[in-house]
């Protein structure tokens, strides 16, 4: 099954995978482009960052990152121009705004909602023990397996 | 007694969105453009039909298609008799965008398979189909007379598609009823 | 003919799933012991025609018969046999064919493995399992029929996609599937006891082994996958937190889950409403994670012929079959009290805290993967979630459970009794952390704050896990299954941590653009190419490169990365040349040609990285260890004299009755 769809997920693409010998000479900036491109979607072969697809968008759009970053571009300037072409679709990180808030909180609120319950359930087993008919096992090895 | 419900309502929302997924699924292999009702970004670019280069604010005041494509293209060629078509209809120049290709295997195909194109600005590097969002070619646009993008369609074009999607939000005097 | 066979026996395979699922549960709701004690025979008579079946397909891919679509699809004449077999689950119809063949050999263990169960409660099991099997068997004939004829046929096929034609990948579908559906069996375990009204430690006592062994082929399974990435794509990434992938690891996390749960409720008889839920939702997630990769409703798999009717069917099946199962809980597990206590640092207390934390993480992916489609159903425009949300987002529950681990694992029942430990966990926690710092000091540039946090926290689970096993050696105390298969899969997990960490953070890589003759620095290694030439293989042709790699002016690997056409589908695939050692892989693939002699080459170094896939593996090794302790294995007559011993009886006779359970 996944195989099945790694596959059709690749099928628009050459199956070679992306090898770009372009490296900025400012070691900062080369740093930075790396991140940008892993965090851009490569339209083409959805599956794949623009760091990694084959297919040559991929290559001009790595070479646009090169660009603006040259140009003193920040990263956030470089993730807009790409929003503005391609949508919210081409980035890997969903920006915060109020359409996806729910995604973003939605972890914490999570953790917080499992430790509530953790927290009911612990307490009410803390409150049987004294009236846990069982008697304490003595057998060191009994109880701990 | 409560709690023990959540679970099951909780599925039944799933559900729903699955299902409302599920509805729509056939539209989602196609990635809606974000530049519907923005202004056409501006280019200049060499054009294969002409010694001078194509400025594409020469087409203010006109409505025109913007047919992205390339002689690479297996589904290019698929359209082609249809982009012929709408050429003969006369009612829509079509500027043909050539997209990452050589610009002597773009004469020859022209030349070959018929040229449906009133321009041919070479996008030899790719930046223009950029700042299109083109993704994958073949792709075309509508843009109405004040150069705003009106229509994107992804894939080789149909009549039943030009007819359905285009010449339907053509203006009616920009059609010649054909 | 054989295709016709096939299609027949298929048909045949459903009847008897039908027989299955109506004599099984129909005959223990009336209590017609004619009528149950007839499934098994259903059961064994449906895993017959279904192998007929698979035979079938698999004699027509080995036979080449391009008359059959399917075949003519995924096949060619050129490919080589093993292929040809594994192109069988290649894509959708036949992968489907296999899904319900696995579902039938895990019933027909379920028949041969319960002899010591009672004949209703194992009827009730095999019914529920034979409804599953019936749905998928309608699906597969009514939408996805691999048997269909293909008129005039075709004089070749249109060969097996590139990607598929590999050793690990050719197993992978087999191996989660065997996982995935392996769940149904807990599924059913669960359904057969609310049905009945009754669940105790007994019940959890038959769901445990069943539940391991499926989590431990789904472990293999997305380590292969995992693997296969790795080595075949070509960019040295091995997990992308694709909705394919999340399909499978939710499960995963779920299954801990209730493997835990379930050894709460065998030890205790706690938290059996939570065993059941987790039960429910670990098969419920595999569903889902079918429904999801076939229907064409994740954007990222858009590619695939997004086929509604598919979709719907899926769809369908899920409402009927997870629908029931949320029913029958809400009806039957308000029922279910315990009376047991366990004070806050328990094991039940961290058992509790473990499996809070993992279904956060579960339910944490479940929204990452789930976000385009909720986003896009509620318009509120669309959403693209990648790696970039996913990290962060899951170490948030996973961070605190790692850190707990240790302790956990060395808290008594009931009461805990930590301060009897104290001493060793914090020896053994002080010298993972000195480790750490050691080195991360010591190593090469470029540590990140949860470089130390990630290395310690994996040395101390490694150490924490092998105390009590290690004591026991030198005591000469035998080991119970559950116990080592517990240790070993618990250091697996600290390997796992300790190793991502450090691939993650000492990882080098540069693509560079080499003719013949050039070298490159690659952290401390010299990559140098040294040739490349054309080659042929048995349906592809291409070119092979040649990279030396030296260390201080020696020589220390040679590297073959290839770069190859297949002939049928024209796609371009790329095998990375990969030397792997105990310590490190050196990675070198070929890019594009750029002319002239020249061409871009991936270079990695990636310290660690097998281990990754090693501890994977061990800990499927530790869940089937576990599954093979006595205690499920020997007959209930023989266990109960066991329980003779009266209470209060001294220290030494007690620990011969622990040492016979």
């Amino acid at each position: 099954m996944r195989a099945l769809m790694l596959v059709v997920g690749l099928l628009c693409c050459a199956l070679a995978h992306a090898v770009d010998p372009i490296e900025l000479p400012d070691p900062v900036l080369q740093e930075r482009y790396r991140e940008l491109s892993h965090e851009l979607r490569c339209m083409q072969c959805q599956n794949q960052s623009i760091a990694d697809s084959p297919v040559s968008l991929a290559g001009d759009l790595r070479r646009q990152v090169r660009e603006l970053l040259v140009a003193g571009k920040s990263d956030d300037e470089v993730r807009d121009y790409m929003r503005e072409r391609y949508g919210a679709f081409i980035l890997f990180r969903p920006a915060f705004s109020w359409q996806t808030a729910w995604l973003w909180l939605a972890p914490g609120l999570l953790l917080v909602l499992g430790g509530i319950v953790a927290w009911r359930v612990l307490r009410a087993g803390a409150a049987r023990v004294a009236t846990d008919p069982e008697p304490v096992e003595a057998d060191d090895e009994r109880s701990r397996s | 007694m409560n709690r023990f419900l959540i679970p099951i309502a909780a599925f039944g929302l799933l559900v729903i969105v699955l299902a409302v997924g599920v509805d729509r699924a056939p539209e989602k292999s196609v990635i809606k453009s974000v530049l519907i009702g923005r202004p056409a970004p501006a280019y200049v670019l060499p054009d294969l039909m002409a010694p001078q280069p194509f400025d594409v604010r020469s087409m203010a005041g006109r409505w025109y298609a913007l047919n992205v494509w390339g002689t690479w293209c297996v589904e290019c060629r698929a359209e082609h008799q249809t982009l012929l078509d709408i050429q003969k209809q006369g009612e829509v120049p079509m500027i043909g965008l050539n997209w990452r290709d050589e610009d002597a295997l773009a004469t020859e195909w022209l030349q070959r398979l018929g040229n449906p194109y009133a321009h041919v600005p070479l996008d030899r590097e790719g930046r223009t189909a950029i700042d299109y969002g083109v993704y994958g070619a073949p792709e075309t646009f509508l843009i109405d007379a004040r150069g705003t993008i009106v229509h994107k369609h992804v894939g080789a074009l149909t009549l039943e598609v030009w007819e359905r999607d285009f010449r339907s939000r053509l203006p009616p005097d920009a059609r010649r009823g054909v | 003919m054989i295709p016709e066979i096939g299609l027949f026996t298929c048909i045949l395979a459903l009847l008897m799933a039908v027989a299955q699922a109506f004599f099984g549960i129909a005959g223990t709701a009336l209590g017609r012991t004619g009528w149950y004690a007839a499934v098994p025979t259903a059961a064994v008579a449906q895993f017959t025609f279904v192998s007929i079946a698979l035979g079938c397909l698999v004699y027509a891919f080995v036979q080449n018969d391009f008359s059959v679509q399917y075949v003519a699809d995924n096949s060619n004449s050129a490919l080589p046999l093993m292929y040809r077999v594994s192109a069988v689950w290649g894509a959708h119809e036949g992968s489907l064919l296999l899904w319900v063949w696995i579902l039938s050999a895990w019933t027909l263990a379920v028949v041969v493995f319960s002899r010591a169960l009672p004949q209703r409660f194992s009827a009730r099991v095999l019914g529920v399992l034979g409804t599953v099997s019936l749905g998928f068997y309608l699906f597969t004939l009514a939408t996805s029929n691999p048997f269909l004829r293909l008129s005039p046929a075709a004089p070749d096929g249109r060969d097996l996609n590139p990607l598929l034609q590999d050793p690990a990948l050719a197993i992978h579908p087999p191996m989660l599937y065997a996982g995935y559906v392996g769940f149904a069996v807990a599924f059913a375990f669960a359904c057969a006891a609310m049905l009945e009204g009754r669940l105790d430690q007994t019940w959890a006592r038959w769901t445990r082994p069943w539940t391991t062994v499926a989590w431990a082929f789904l472990s293999v399974g997305i380590a292969l996958g995992s693997w296969w990435a790795y080595y075949e794509l070509g960019w040295g990434g091995y997990w992308f937190w694709d909705p394919v992938e999340n399909a499978s690891f939710m499960p995963w996390l779920v299954g801990t889950a209730l493997i835990h749960s379930l050894a709460v409720t065998e030890k205790r008889g706690l938290f059996k409403s939570w065993t059941l839920l987790l039960a429910i939702l670990a098969f419920s997630l595999s569903l889902l994670g079918t429904f999801l990769v076939r229907s064409g409703v994740l954007v990222s798999v858009h590619s695939f012929a997004a086929d509604p009717t598919r979709g719907i069917f899926i769809l369908a099946f899920l409402v009927i079959m997870i629908g029931g199962a949320l029913t029958l809980y809400a009806w039957r597990a308000p029922l279910l009290k315990s009376n047991a206590g366990f004070e806050l640092t328990s094991r039940e207390a961290f058992l509790l805290v473990n499996n809070v934390l993992l279904i956060v993480a579960a339910a944490t992916v479940f929204a990452g993967t789930m976000a385009p489609l909720i986003s896009d159903a509620l318009n509120l425009g669309t959403l693209s979630v990648g790696t970039q949300y996913f990290n962060p987002t899951f170490l948030l529950p996973i961070l605190p459970l790692l850190a707990l681990v240790s302790i956990g694992s060395h808290s008594a029942w009931r009461r805990g009794r930590l301060s009897e430990k104290r001493g060793m966990l914090l020896t053994t926690l002080a010298f993972a952390v000195l480790f750490a710092v050691a080195l991360v000091l010591g190593a090469y540039s470029g540590a990140r704050v949860l470089t130390p946090i990630g290395i310690a926290l994996g040395i101390w689970i490694v150490i924490a896990a092998l105390v009590d096993p290690v004591q026991r050696l030198r005591r000469r105390m035998s080991i119970s299954g559950g116990v080592l298969g517990m240790a070993v899969a618990h250091a697996a997990l600290g390997l796992f941590v300790l190793s991502i960490t450090i691939v993650e953070t000492y990882t080098r890589e540069r693509d560079i653009a080499m003719a013949v003759g050039d070298t490159a620095t690659v952290g401390e290694y010299e990559y140098r190419f040294l040739s490349i030439a054309p080659i042929e293989g048995p349906n592809y042709d291409g070119v092979r490169g040649e990279i030396a790699v030296f260390r201080d002016d020696k020589q220390i690997a040679l590297l073959r990365p290839e770069k190859r056409q297949y002939w049928v589908q024209r796609s371009v695939m790329t095998e990375a040349g990969i030397d792997m050692q105990w310590n490190r892989d050196l990675f070198a693939a070929l890019g594009e040609d750029l002319g002239a002699g020249r061409w871009s080459v991936r270079a990695q170094v990636r310290p660690m990285v097998s281990y990754v896939w090693i501890a994977a593996a061990l800990m499927a090794l530790g869940g089937l260890i576990a599954a093979l302790d006595r205690r499920y294995r020997v007959p209930a007559a023989a266990r109960e004299s066991d329980k003779v011993a009266p209470a209060g009886v001294g220290p030494s006779t007690a620990g011969a009755v622990a040492a016979a359970e």
